[in-house]
């Protein structure tokens, strides 16, 4: 199985350790095997280990440490905000933070639309057995 | 930001005026260690090893610790400072340290955003490569590189401005100590 996603100059990722965790940060350069050189719009430009970053498939187009007015123009244009929400990754991110900020009247509510669609779906299936059976 | 162990200090001092020497020479140094007390020490070590001075008949006239500036915070007022911490350098270490069968110089790279990183780099090198401890080494001299002069293989091959690597195994790791269990449900999925 060949790679797909490379560590390279414009990669998006993912930080999934540490103080900035949950963080769509941009590899900017490279410093050696296992550190490179990361940049976000809302924080300071920082080294980060790559044990740290969750590679994405977005990559934006930049060249190699670029000021921080040319990173958030390109993130701009290539769209990234936009393509993480609409991922499937970037979706299942936004839905478990929206559960883990339920309140307990959310959750009364989750539960009982949950109960609503189990018994629609257990209507529907009560009827495919009978047209089956007759 | 990462936090080094290392830091880097310059320490001032001189033997302590006598009646043959009214005004003995001033030396400086600019050492690493991990906390003052130990500079001062590193400090009274080398000089003794250039001219005839002991703590004892010195004094210390002044220590002052290099800082990483940001760009951002305030600038204290010591005396060295890293310029551009968000900037990747070559750092080229002359060394000597001291094996099991004698003292031998080296010359090592680092590609690191500082020096007290790259310094602190060299030592973990030292230690994991050639079993040196950290007291049977002496920096000789530290200098950034450009990158035509840089004569490491391993340093040399970032040196590309559309470098392209995969990573090759995942790690899986949960994102903070508290949530890690001894055993897990399922076996890891280690592709990227």
């Amino acid at each position: 199985m060949p790679f797909k996603r490379y560590v390279e100059i414009g990669r998006v990722a993912l930080v999934n350790y540490g103080k900035d965790y949950g963080r769509l940060v941009v590899i900017v350069d490279v410093i050696d095997q296992n550190r490179a050189l990361v940049d976000a719009p809302d924080m300071v430009r920082c080294q980060m280990n790559f044990k740290r970053l969750s590679l994405t498939d977005i990559t934006i187009d930049i060249k190699r440490v670029p000021t921080k007015k040319t990173l958030i123009a390109a993130m701009e244009v290539a769209d990234v905000k936009n393509k993480w929400e609409n991922s499937s990754w970037g979706r299942k991110l936004i839905v478990q933070k929206r559960r883990a900020s339920l309140n307990d009247f959310d959750r009364f509510k989750l539960m009982l639309a949950k109960i609503k669609r189990g018994g629609l779906v257990r209507q529907e299936l009560a009827k495919l057995k009978k047209q089956n059976s007759s | 930001m990462v936090t080094c162990k290392f830091h880097q200090y310059q320490v001032v001092g001189r033997a302590l005026p006598s009646e043959t020497e009214e005004h003995p020479k001033i030396y400086r140094m600019k050492l690493w260690s991990t906390n003052e007390v130990r500079a001062k020490s590193k400090f009274w070590y080398f000089l003794r090893k250039l001219k005839k001075v002991k703590k004892s008949n010195g004094q210390m006239l002044a220590i002052n610790e290099a800082c990483i500036i940001l760009k951002l915070e305030l600038i204290i007022l010591s005396l060295i400072f890293e310029k551009n911490p968000t900037k990747i350098k070559n750092y080229g270490i002359w060394l000597r340290y001291q094996s099991r069968t004698g003292y031998h110089n080296m010359y090592k790279e680092f590609r690191d955003t500082t020096l007290n990183g790259a310094v602190e780099q060299m030592y973990t090198e030292m230690a994991s490569r050639h079993r040196v401890r950290h007291h049977c080494i002496q920096i000789i001299k530290t200098a950034t590189i450009p990158a035509k002069l840089c004569k490491r293989e391993s340093t040399k091959q970032f040196h590309n401005s559309k470098i392209k690597f995969p990573l090759v195994f995942k790690v899986v790791r949960p994102p903070s100590r508290k949530l890690k269990t001894t055993y897990k449900a399922s076996r890891p999925n280690l592709f990227m």
